[in-house]
């Protein structure tokens, strides 16, 4: 008995040893050696790497408060948290070496090897088939038990006291974003959903909701309409980018207003924007995660809608406090501190000056003195629009309004929406870009989240894409087809009653 | 008839013996010493922070004047919400058991009632909520483990409490992140809060030589050390003074 327990102790110290192996070549850069989070890497993230030391732990299984289960630290190592810095480790350690660097992990903290720690595993039932009603019912309960208090009235993070949110640790932290499900730290699904709203997570303001089901104020089924309702939020699928936006071609007038009903028949795109982390001042932890695009043209003017979700209508005093935290937890490349100020919203599409024939495009990053891009920018306060040359993100120089450019913006329940519109060609054909029907035109987008600290080269950006003007398709392109099956069916047919034809009279022959 | 009066009378005699368990902790010893004193202040107090209830209507209605923070409460030269404990001193093989009633704490005009506190290691948390509005109860321990619950209308939540000694763990609400609350958790019952007055006892002591910490959110710390005969009471006033 007693060479059994001795064997087990030696077998975990072996695991914790390898584990530090891989702990300190994997994971130390982040979390540091010692497990407190204070790694190299620790203030150019957020949110921050996990502290291991204090064993308090977003994504479980278990209640609030309780360790996590190894089963809930496997899963974490496997496939990371989406939208933060941790990635899924499952392809690049083996098994044994995810095991032995949990083991690791938890030798950080005395939690583990206290016995008196007995982690509830919660028991979540399986969610209730859901019905055309099940959102609806959802939302009156997201109502009722104040969820909106956080997450805003549509579920886009930007309500009341979200301004005010920090972390344990005093970190700053956003409430999630619901309409993106698959930034979802815990995951996108419905039922991991309803696991986070059992559970809650741990070490944030995200409290458990799982009293509320012992104390019969809800039960277990509308809960799990909470998540259904939450789940309906995002699109069914993560979107895709795709390269080209495709602006079809209307008649009549372009849709200027940003709540034009005519958007809603236009496709819409999505490009993911990051921080700009090329040339100081960088920015490690941009708001604005993306931007949703449509564009139409009528052959002689272009409207692009550019939608946004953004949890603060910047300026706003309100959000002051969250700056300041922002600034004392991310590096900053200024020399001296900066007080916290009240920036504006922006937002830039950029193009080249000029079409090129070849692939040759300006930098991204808003060009270079000697080779320009032409932008349309647009701010919060004073509310508008102008288009204008970069030569790099620390020059602009804003153009004289021509081909009726102008930007139409409304921000409502944490997104904005801008219209840009312009005549396709115009005056000033050395500093414009003149839009082309039928060709690649590159685009690329920039985004500053002023509560969040961002102006300047601190802003989330894309890379280039392209956006395509598309002709109306000629009705040849879909009557072409259709007549070539007709004639290939009747020349088919001729063929096999011809063939029959013969065959009948050989038949008629030998009989 | 006279049945019923029987266990009426029984039944208000138990309520009347465990409000007198109550009133003296248990484990505190019949001829036990008293420590009493005053927590002084010296200087001039700032003024409490105002708090925008703009967002939560019926917190607001609760007061007549603009809500503040009460994180100093200094009237006449005396510190209020200061938690005084027997730091050290007790014999390391004493043990204290924890009352069976948990100690109550009110959200109540989108603050915590009481604001400071003391408990015990095993003793039950019980926390009501009065607004019918939205809060969450985070508790931020350290030595003990965390929780974060949510309340979304009036209701009492019975939490087992917390299992090892930690001054002090702070409570807090996210909804509301004007909201603290501070709970010295002690494997002891020698503690107390300071009320208007400053005044603290700590009673039923065996006789010792103690180590007497006051804490206070703002000011910190302040120790005294007390020697105490049995069913002797002695004084130690403490002083915090204005930064």
């Amino acid at each position: 008995m007693n060479a059994l327990l001795l064997l087990t102790v030696l077998l975990a110290a072996q695991d914790t040893a390898k584990g530090r192996q891989v702990y300190v070549k994997w994971c130390a850069g982040c979390h540091g050696e010692s497990g407190d989070a204070k790694g190299v890497a620790q203030r150019h993230m957020l949110p921050q790497p996990r502290d291991f030391t204090g064993a308090v732990y977003k994504i479980r299984v278990t209640a609030t408060g309780n360790l996590p289960t190894d089963a809930d630290l496997m899963h974490v190592i496997d496939v990371g948290l989406p939208g933060t810095a941790m990635p899924a480790w499952k392809e690049r350690l083996s098994e044994t070496e995810r095991r032995d660097v949990m083991a690791y992990i938890k030798s950080f903290s005395s939690f583990f090897a206290d016995t008196s720690q007995h982690p509830q595993v919660l028991t979540f039932g399986s969610e209730p088939s859901g019905g055309d009603k099940a959102a609806q019912i959802g939302k009156q309960f997201y109502d009722s038990i104040g969820c909106r208090k956080c997450h805003g009235l549509a579920g886009r993070g930007d309500g009341p006291s979200a301004p005010t949110l920090k972390t344990d640790a005093g970190e700053p932290i956003f409430a999630a974003d619901l309409h993106q499900n698959w930034l979802f730290r815990g995951g996108a699904t419905t039922e991991e959903i309803y696991h986070r709203l059992r559970t809650g997570l741990d070490g944030t303001p995200m409290p458990s909701f799982s009293d509320l089901l012992e104390q019969k104020f809800l039960t277990e089924e509308e809960l799990w309409r909470v998540a259904q309702y939450v789940r309906s939020l995002s699109p069914e699928k993560a979107p895709e980018v795709r390269d080209v936006i495709h602006a079809p071609q209307v008649m009549g007038a372009l849709p200027t207003s940003p709540d034009d009903s005519a958007w809603g028949k236009v496709d819409t795109y999505w490009f993911p924007l990051v921080g700009q982390i090329i040339k100081k001042p960088r920015w490690f932890a941009p708001a604005v995660t993306g931007v949703w695009v449509q564009a139409v043209h009528n052959d002689s003017a272009i409207a692009m809608r550019v939608s946004w979700d953004d949890r603060s209508q910047s300026p706003d005093t309100a959000w002051l406090k969250y700056t300041k935290r922002m600034f004392d937890h991310m590096v900053e490349d200024d020399s001296a501190a900066v007080a916290p100020q009240t920036w504006p919203d922006q937002l830039a599409v950029q193009f080249p000056v000029k079409l090129s024939d070849g692939m040759e495009r300006p930098y991204f990053l808003m060009g270079a003195s000697s080779d320009p891009v032409y932008q349309w920018r647009w701010t919060s306060a004073p509310r508008h629009a102008v288009a204008g040359k970069a030569r790099g993100i620390e020059r602009f120089d804003s153009l004289k309004v021509s081909g009726g450019f102008q930007g139409e913006a409304v921000f409502d329940k944490g997104q904005w929406r801008v219209v840009f519109t312009r005549a396709l060609a115009t005056a000033d054909s050395t500093s414009e870009l003149q839009f082309a029907v039928g060709r690649a035109i590159p685009v690329a987008f920039f985004a500053w989240d002023g509560s969040n600290g961002e102006r300047g080269g601190r802003m989330a950006v894309s890379t280039w894409y392209f956006l395509a003007l598309d002709r109306p398709t000629p009705p040849g392109t879909f009557i072409s087809p259709v007549i070539a099956m007709v004639v290939t069916l009747g020349l088919g047919m001729l063929v096999i009653v011809r063939a029959q034809r013969r065959g009948g009279s050989s038949g008629a022959r030998r009989a | 008839m006279r049945r019923f009066g029987m266990v009426a009378a029984v039944g208000a005699g138990l309520m009347v013996l465990a409000l007198a368990v109550a009133r003296h902790p248990a484990g505190a010893a019949s001829d036990g010493a008293t420590v009493t004193g005053k927590v002084k202040f010296v200087g001039k107090a700032p003024a409490n922070p105002a708090i925008d209830m703009g967002e939560e209507p019926k917190c607001k209605a609760k007061y007549t004047a603009g809500p503040t923070d009460p994180q100093v409460l200094a009237k006449a030269g005396m510190l209020a919400n200061v938690f005084v404990y027997v730091k050290s001193g007790l014999a390391a093989d004493a043990k204290f058991p924890a009352p069976s009633a948990p100690v109550e704490i009110d959200q109540s005009g989108c603050l915590y009632h009481p604001r400071v506190f003391g408990m015990m290691v095993g003793q039950g948390l019980a926390i009501k909520n009065s607004d019918g509005v939205l809060h969450n109860i985070k508790a931020l321990g350290k030595k003990n483990r965390p929780f974060n619950i949510s309340q979304p209308t009036n209701m009492v939540t019975q939490r087992p409490g917390f299992t090892v000694p930690e001054v002090m763990l702070p409570l807090e609400c996210n909804v509301h992140g004007w909201m603290h609350a501070y709970v010295g958790v002690l494997p002891h019952p020698f503690f107390a809060t300071t009320g208007e007055d400053g005044a603290f006892a700590l009673k039923g002591l065996p006789a010792g030589t103690y180590t007497i910490e006051a804490w206070h959110e703002k000011y910190g710390l302040q120790t005294a050390t007390v020697t105490v005969k049995a069913g002797e009471t002695k004084t130690a006033d403490l002083t915090f003074t204005a930064k």
